[in-house]
């Protein structure tokens, strides 16, 4: 494929990555922590299977009616007096949410988890402006002082061991001599608590929306997004257009199952559904919500019969969790928002083919992904489908030269006897080459043996036994 | 500076129905919707799927209890008002309570008077201070309904104080009765769509458990900023009469 400049990135971030043995040890383990709390709940199931197909029809159902779930969604947001905003580009949404911020002069903007603004980077805009942004979700807080981006679209602070969130804390803050996580959280607790209460409006994403009933759902265990959407005066809500659900029922369906796929609990600590900023009669609440809807290239992967399968993806990051390949190269080696198979995915449809197709060949195509996804995506054959598609646009040129040569040969059997008199070419190399720029088997020999060359071919071992 | 930004409604719409022009490829949702050993699901097979249903009330505070115990939800089964009462008193005093956030419930009006703490009523018609909420030692406030199968309190801005009570303060009680208690989510949406039908309120949170955080090396810390402490104090009439 051709050498692009984010396959040059992928490339060396990942071998960076791969040679950190104490992280990938630690992530391995706290990945295997996940896995066995997870079959544990979905054990707990009459029908872990049988919950992923109805998962899988209630999605298919909700794309692939998302013109009339959508508009039915919009107006009863709008009914309850929310302002509903069509982002095209991620660069819409910003300029939107600047421009609330500027309209109510706010200082100060409270966040709860939401990777669709990681995706538009809402943040450094933001900050650009010369707001304060406050994430309020304890892991993008730490990686938010760190500036680092989410390690992983769920656990972002999963690559952090106690002892580095403790100097995070001590570069920021005075008084901080403890690395127990308990004392730690307590500190973030306190700071974090008054700016609740001082910050002018409140940014959450949605996890689904409900078509029927026009409302947000947001799932979290801290409590964070419940105060940001409770206490400032305006809230408003980003969330990507095919989050949408058809009915409110669906959510006693999806919220176990996010839950389970997601982090092995049954059900998280809060799941909130908004269906509006404070009504008449209400005690409290934002005096203002909006909406904000994302296209930002769903529309694209909409479009294709094949792929828009996943869109129907709830985010759980499950699939990241079963990927070798994620477990390895770890989630700052993808250079893009959404890491892991449903990344490797997605990104292609959202950010171009020709830049992110490299993603979909860091695969051993195992289908653990596959296997994992609540909604049952079918992410293995999907990226065959966009390695083809990168192909089909255009294969680099030494690809194209080498799959000339393999096809000269394989249909030559003279050629194809001359070539494999050389089958032991590699072997020719002298040891002190081996693994060098000089290598021409370099990549395999980096972390491999070469097999072993056989002494005759299987023509010469046929026509002996003739004999 | 000031950009304006284009509300693409029209375009987004034309563009998802240019998209769903073209019908989605048989072959990938059939494989999406086929289990392997068996034929495709049947529409509805189930609800909720976590914990067996629990029908009779036995088995729905037995359900309930265990999986509260699991989240560290505190359960206090009471026989009646009285001794809800006494036992928010006695927790006011161990946890030495000087302010309790509360609405105007009569119940929770009984258990705040025996408290001896001052009172911030959130739904006061001056409305009530967010400053003064947050310097409470607990939110007190009654429930939609208890859902037994997932040990979830469900609440709404309508029904049980506001948006802000049930999580502000460190320590959330509830107070509920035993014939509140419903088996699973779906039973407690239908819930709120009979009490508020069309008009439902505009938050609406399923609590399962006092707040927490695995952010740190995957260590489970409660309070990370919701409360620390849920209770949930059952008044359950039957009780006083029927044997342990």
């Amino acid at each position: 494929m051709p050498i692009t400049i984010p396959l040059q990135q992928f490339k060396r971030d990942a071998d960076h990555a791969v040679g950190l043995d104490q992280r990938r040890g630690y992530i391995r383990q706290a990945l295997h922590g996940y896995e066995a709390t997870r079959a544990q709940t979905e054990s707990g199931y009459a029908d872990w299977q049988q919950a992923r197909v109805q998962a899988a029809d209630i999605k298919w159902r909700a794309i692939e009616n998302l013109d009339k779930h959508l508009e039915m969604f919009t107006e009863k947001l709008q009914s309850r007096g929310v302002k509903v905003f069509w982002a095209s580009t991620g660069e819409d949404a910003v300029t939107y949410i600047r421009n609330v911020m500027r309209e109510h002069n706010a200082k100060s903007i409270i966040k709860s988890k939401t990777m669709t603004s990681e995706e538009v980077h809402l943040n450094a805009a933001l900050e650009a402006d010369g707001y304060e942004v406050i994430e309020s979700d304890l892991g993008e807080y730490i990686v938010q002082l760190r500036k680092e981006p989410p390690y992983h679209i769920v656990f972002p602070a999963m690559h952090l061991k106690r002892g580095e969130i403790k100097r995070t804390f001590s570069d920021h803050f005075s008084g901080v001599d403890t690395d127990d996580p308990e004392a730690l959280t307590l500190i973030a607790r306190s700071i974090l608590r008054k700016k609740y209460l001082r910050a002018d409006i409140g940014l959450s994403g949605a996890n689904f929306g409900v078509a029927e009933t026009g409302m947000i759902s947001i799932t979290e265990n801290e409590g964070n997004a419940r105060l940001a959407t409770s206490m400032p005066r305006v809230h408003i809500a980003l969330m990507g257009i095919e989050k949408i659900v058809p009915k409110l029922e669906d959510l006693a369906l999806f919220l176990p199952m996010l839950a389970t796929a997601g982090t092995g609990q049954h059900l998280t600590c809060y799941n909130t559904m908004l269906g509006g900023p404070r009504q008449p009669g209400e005690l409290d609440g934002p005096e203002q919500m909006h909406v904000v809807l994302l296209d930002n290239g769903r529309t694209e992967l909409l479009a294709d019969p094949q792929q828009r399968d996943a869109l129907r993806c709830i985010r759980c990051g499950a699939c990241l969790n079963a990927c070798p390949v994620f477990k390895n190269i770890g989630g700052f080696s993808y250079g893009t928002t959404y890491q892991g198979p449903i990344g490797s995915v997605i990104t292609p449809h959202l950010r171009g083919l020709k830049d992110w197709a490299h993603l979909s060949s860091a695969s051993s195509l195992c289908g653990a992904c596959t296997e994992t996804c609540p909604v049952r995506i079918d992410l293995h054959h999907h990226l065959l489908r966009n390695r083809r598609k990168a192909f089909e646009a255009g294969p680099g040129r030494i690809e194209r030269l080498m799959f000339r040569a393999f096809s000269a040969v394989m249909t030559r059997p003279r050629l194809y006897r001359l070539a494999a008199r050389f089958r032991g070419l590699p072997g020719w190399l002298p040891g002190f080459l081996h693994g060098t720029r000089l290598d021409p088997a370099r990549a395999w020999r980096i972390s491999r043996t070469l097999p072993e060359t056989p002494a005759v071919t299987f023509k010469q071992y046929w026509r002996r036994r003739q004999r | 500076m000031s950009a304006k930004a284009h509300n693409d409604r029209d375009a987004i719409l034309s563009r998802i129905r240019s998209a769903l022009s073209h019908g989605t490829d048989q072959s990938v949702k059939a494989k999406t919707l086929t289990l392997e050993a068996g034929p495709p699901a049947p529409a509805e097979t189930q609800r909720g799927p976590v914990a067996p249903k629990a029908i009779t009330k036995a088995e729905k505070i037995d359900v309930f209890r265990r999986i509260s115990d699991k989240l560290r939800t505190r359960v206090e089964r009471v026989p009646d008002l009285d001794a809800a009462a006494e036992l928010i008193r006695s927790i006011a005093l161990e946890e030495n309570w000087k302010r309790v956030g509360a609405h105007h419930d009569p119940m929770i009006e009984r258990c705040v008077a025996s408290t001896g703490a001052a009172a911030c009523w959130t739904d006061d018609a001056e409305g009530y201070d967010p400053d003064t909420l947050e310097s409470c030692d607990a939110g007190i406030s009654t429930c939609e309904a208890l859902i037994a199968g997932t040990g979830s309190v469900l609440v709404t801005c309508l029904g049980n104080g506001g948006r802000a009570l049930s999580v502000l303060p460190p320590h959330h009680v509830v107070i509920a009765r035993v014939d509140q208690l419903v088996p699973d989510l779906a039973d407690g949406y239908r819930v709120l769509r009979d009490r508020y039908g069309s008009s439902l309120p505009s938050q609406i949170t399923f609590i399962t458990g006092p707040s927490r955080t695995g952010d740190i090396e995957r260590i489970l810390v409660l309070g990370a900023h919701g409360p620390k402490s849920l209770t949930v104090v059952l008044i359950d009439q039957e009780q006083a009469t029927a044997t342990s």
